[in-house]
């Protein structure tokens, strides 16, 4: 077991410091009353004490690169070491964003290329690339969704559909874009409740956010029917790209009628997670929405490549960022999509989808219980532990927790909400089938344990630097920043 | 197949197990008028090499200026183990940790993130980051917002001497919502919002007042005067801040009496590169009593079973994956990369090492409006304190001469024209502890060059 880590501020010894980090004293001619009267609370360590307290706290994660990691909706795949070092090399790093365009023409070039496989991918008639995550990019498509209403007059509408498998970052965007949200149903086999759907649209009906696949992991069978619907009292259909890697070069957002979509570029285009961001939410669009992209977009004049901004492109949501997104992320996925190529993205979607099959296949051979067990899995699928938690008194955070002990990050535990204690489990494409049938091999003998010994599994896990937390004292007796004893 | 470890067997072996007889079947409930079989548009596959020559051969033809640039991004030194520790697989590609027993070594990161810019700050509480400055300072307008509960306005002042940028981006973030920015006037002659300004607002509703400091000419604002006034009237204030120099000057929990309400800003320059403009990371920091309405991440310590310390996702309440439509952000993640390396940073520059960079970016700035008022033409618009920045006055057009200075291998500062145009031709430059003397002095070599060109044509 992993030793813990003392907080760095406990190593700190008055005095000591990476010196070599440190520039020459200087005098800063700065007015006494501006100045800070006593020095931050900052710690104070040698080099290596730093290089091996972060080293150290690095091993006490479990990521990509060391564990299976079958994170539903979050597409957890290999994130090639050539994007990162390539992303990374000294010009592109070292340049400033506010540097002039003819001193970045080979970064725009990577980035105007990356709009347009993009927008091949997606099928969408244009691209930007500025939104900064996810959440970020949905909040880009509704603003775009609303400023589009406005434009053509049409004040009343402000209200989004939703279905209640959505994300929850779907309502909360549609509320921060000062929309109204009308939850709608799924139905018992993973399909929208059309019913529903009907019963909700309305000349306030502003648009819809959907994700296809769903995250029940399944692909929603009548999108045409449904796009036809929501068009047809004028509103507009939203694609949330999170499960985007299921379809990739299978069938694209634009042909299935969608008006606007973002793509996580963290999970479709293998950009890092980073245990938490960057992200990246490029948005695509159709035509109609093409005025209000927010900006910067990168267009070319002739032989140049230029930022274009709101005096290009004045019907604009406007600018997100301090400038222009992460550009970073973006020169990752760019390597990673020329990597793959046409033929390497349609086997994105296809493999990704096979390991879901077979591992769902296996897993209920194994005796565990599909939610939708006449449904294709997409790249993801659920499976639920109803009966283990009826018949054995143990949950899917138990399954989840003792997954840790036997070396995988656990699944999507709790989401979507509408199936109890499910598991929602994406094995990527970048897995091997022993590695599946490893993890088969482990949710099987944790199926046993709860069948002999629940309470070992309900204290799980066992072999990890720390057991289970207690969350309600974190959020009772909130320390959120170490402060020296006595203080 | 890049990537793709299947071998012929493993695929006809899972395709038997499934019951299939070619993957193609497994998309057998998408409609068929929907499907494709092909992706033009999309280039043929490289193998790594050859992306590593193409990638090379675009960098180089970028180049590597000598930068003068700043205005909201800032060159410092990356000490060498804040990227190969941030870069370890085991940060790099772990995701947000919401499994903490798996995640003890990214919360522990938060922890020590948070720490550092509440002390940096002197706020009681941060939380583990948010996109960028720009964004972090949209997200601090709408918590004044839910935070200041006797306020019904949602009226929020803003310096026009706050970064244009961030404002902009407020406004695109926050109209929704209906929040009403509304532009506060400042001093032509010395580059900082006049407090007296404020007194038209007397006796309104006023929800908050955004200061920045120092500000986007790099002046340095009268934050004492303009705090109190907030207090006094019943505002809010929100401190936008550069990380940077809060190692010397007084930090928003000190200003006025009271202190800001609300901390932001962009925590760029500990050890993220410029890297054309992200990815970057805001912070965000505020009063205890304001913590529940903070957005973004937040780790905290508590104990596990065996009574042993421990970090967790906590007060999560308040975020998407919860309360949905009702959270206090759509925010899904923080910038965690970014953010470990910002943290590994302060670990290494320390108190003492932190307040020399500030020192030596004062330093360096001022050595180089000297060199550069040294020509004839060429003067300095604002008298008072800076930090690192200052806006200069060419007496001609600033757009062909950063464009001649370019081709000398100079980026030679940020053009004011379009967000300042009262000020005439005017340029921001900014020196960090990066430049050397050599350094500015080719600097105003190539300025003389260009400006005596331009009075000879």
């Amino acid at each position: 077991m992993k030793q813990l880590e003392p907080v760095i501020f406990e190593l700190s010894r008055s005095g000591r410091g990476a010196t070599a980090q440190h520039p020459p004293a200087a005098e800063a001619v700065i007015p006494a009353r501006f100045r800070r009267r006593r020095p931050p609370l900052l710690p104070e360590v040698s080099e290596l004490q730093a290089v091996r307290h972060y080293t150290r706290l690095s091993q006490l994660n479990y990521s990509i690169d060391t564990q299976f990691y079958p994170l539903g909706s979050c597409t957890m795949k290999y994130n090639p070491r050539a994007c990162n070092s390539l992303a990374m090399l000294p010009e592109f790093l070292g340049r400033h964003p506010l540097a002039p365009a003819s001193t970045g023409q080979g970064v725009l070039a990577c980035l105007f290329e990356l709009q347009e496989m993009l927008k091949a991918v997606t099928g969408m008639a244009a691209v930007s690339l500025t939104p900064m995550a996810g959440a970020q990019g949905e909040f880009a498509g509704v603003a775009m969704i609303r400023a589009y209403h406005r434009a053509r007059g049409d004040l009343a509408r402000n209200e989004i559909i939703v279905p209640d498998a959505a994300h929850g970052t779907n309502p909360a965007t549609a509320s921060m874009c000062g929309m109204k949200i009308r939850e709608i149903a799924s139905l018992g086999n993973g399909d929208m409740d059309l019913a529903a759907l009907d019963a909700a649209l309305s000349p306030a009906t502003a648009g819809i956010m959907l994700t296809n696949p769903s995250t029940l992991g399944v692909f929603e069978r009548r999108i045409t029917e449904i796009e036809r619907k929501v068009h047809a009292v004028g509103g507009l259909v939203y694609y949330d790209g999170a499960n985007l890697n299921a379809i990739l070069g299978k069938v694209r957002p634009g042909d299935m009628g969608f008006d606007v979509i973002h793509m996580n570029l963290h999970k479709t285009f293998s950009t890092p997670h980073g245990g938490g961001g960057p992200g990246s939410g490029a948005v695509g669009v159709g035509k109609r929405l093409q005025p209000f992209l927010p900006v910067p977009v990168v267009g070319r004049d002739g032989d140049l490549y230029r930022w274009l901004d709101e005096r290009d492109l004045p019907q604009s949501i406007g600018q997100l960022s301090g400038f222009m997104g992460n550009t970073g992320v973006l020169l990752r996925a760019y390597v990673y999509m020329r990597i793959l190529g046409a033929a390497g993205m349609r086997r994105v979607g296809e493999f990704s989808t096979l390991n879901a099959n077979y591992l769902l296949k296996r897993l209920r051979e194994a005796g565990f219980d599909a939610a939708y067990p006449e449904r294709r899995a997409s790249h993801e699928f659920i499976v639920t532990l109803r009966r283990q938690a009826r018949e054995q008194g143990v949950t899917a955070m138990d399954f989840a927790k003792r997954l840790l002990d036997y070396g995988y990050h656990a699944p999507t535990t709790y989401f979507p909400l509408l199936v109890p204690e499910c598991l929602l489990i994406e094995p990527t494409e970048t897995e091997t089938r022993e590695e599946l049938d490893g993890f088969v091999d482990a949710l099987a003998a944790i199926q046993r344990e709860a069948e002999t010994d629940a309470a070992m599994l309900k204290a799980a896990p066992h072999t990890l630097p720390v057991r289970r937390l207690d969350d309600v004292r974190a959020a009772k007796q909130l320390d959120v920043a170490w402060k020296p004893a006595g203080a | 197949m890049p990537y793709i470890p299947h071998t012929d067997e493993d695929v006809r072996a899972m395709q038997e197990r499934i019951g299939i007889r070619d993957i193609d079947e497994l998309f057998d409930e998408i409609p068929k008028e929907l499907r494709i079989d092909s992706l033009p548009g999309v280039p043929g596959a490289l193998t790594e090499m050859e992306v590593a020559r193409l990638m090379a051969e675009r960098a180089a033809s970028d180049g590597r200026l000598l930068n003068f640039i700043g205005a909201g991004a800032y060159e410092h030194h990356i000490p060498a183990p804040v990227w190969a520790i941030t870069t370890r697989g085991e940060f790099y590609s772990a995701y947000t940790p919401y499994q903490a027993e798996a995640s003890q070594g990214t919360l522990q990161v938060m922890y020590e993130f948070q720490s550092m810019i509440a002390g940096l700050t002197a706020m009681d509480v941060s939380n583990a980051s948010l996109y960028d400055g720009a964004s972090a300072l949209a997200e601090a307008c709408l918590m004044a917002v839910r935070a200041h509960r006797r306020s019904k306005s949602a009226r929020i002042l803003v310096p026009s001497t706050v970064n244009p940028t961030w404002r902009r981006v407020a406004r695109v973030i926050t109209e929704g919502q209906g929040l009403m920015l509304e532009e506060l006037p400042y001093c032509t002659e010395q580059g900082t919002t006049i407090p007296q300004s404020l007194a038209r607002y007397a006796g309104q509703d006023i929800t908050a007042l955004v200061i920045q400091q120092p500000n986007f000419f790099g002046q340095l604002e009268d934050v004492d005067a303009l705090t109190r006034w907030a207090r006094a009237n019943g505002a809010q204030v929100i401190a936008a801040t550069n990380p940077v120099s809060l190692a010397l000057l007084a930090p928003p929990g000190e200003w006025g009496e009271g202190g800001a309400d609300i901390a932001c800003g962009e925590a760029q320059p500990f050890g993220v590169p410029l890297s054309s403009g992200g990815p970057y990371v805001g912070f965000m920091a505020t009063r205890m009593e304001h913590v529940r309405q903070m957005p973004g991440r937040i780790a905290g310590r508590t104990l596990d079973l065996d009574g042993k310390t421990g970090f967790t996702l906590t007060l999560q309440a308040r975020e998407q994956h919860i309360r949905r439509g009702k959270a206090t952000s759509n925010i899904c993640t923080n910038q965690g990369l970014l953010m470990t390396a910002a943290t590994i940073y302060l670990s290494l520059l320390g108190p003492v090492g932190l307040a020399r960079v500030a020192a030596a970016c004062v330093a360096r700035t001022q050595e180089l409006v000297d060199a550069l008022t040294a020509q004839g033409g060429v003067r300095a618009a604002f008298p008072g304190p800076r930090f690192h920045e200052a806006v200069l006055l060419l007496g001609r057009p600033v757009a062909p001469v950063l464009e001649s200075l370019a081709a000398e291998g100079i980026a030679g500062g940020y053009d004011l024209a379009r967000d300042f145009p009262e000020l005439g031709p005017a340029l921001l430059v900014c020196a960090t502890e990066t430049r050397t003397s050599a350094d500015i002095e080719a600097y105003a070599g190539a300025l003389q060059r260009t400006l005596g060109r331009a009075a000879a044509a």
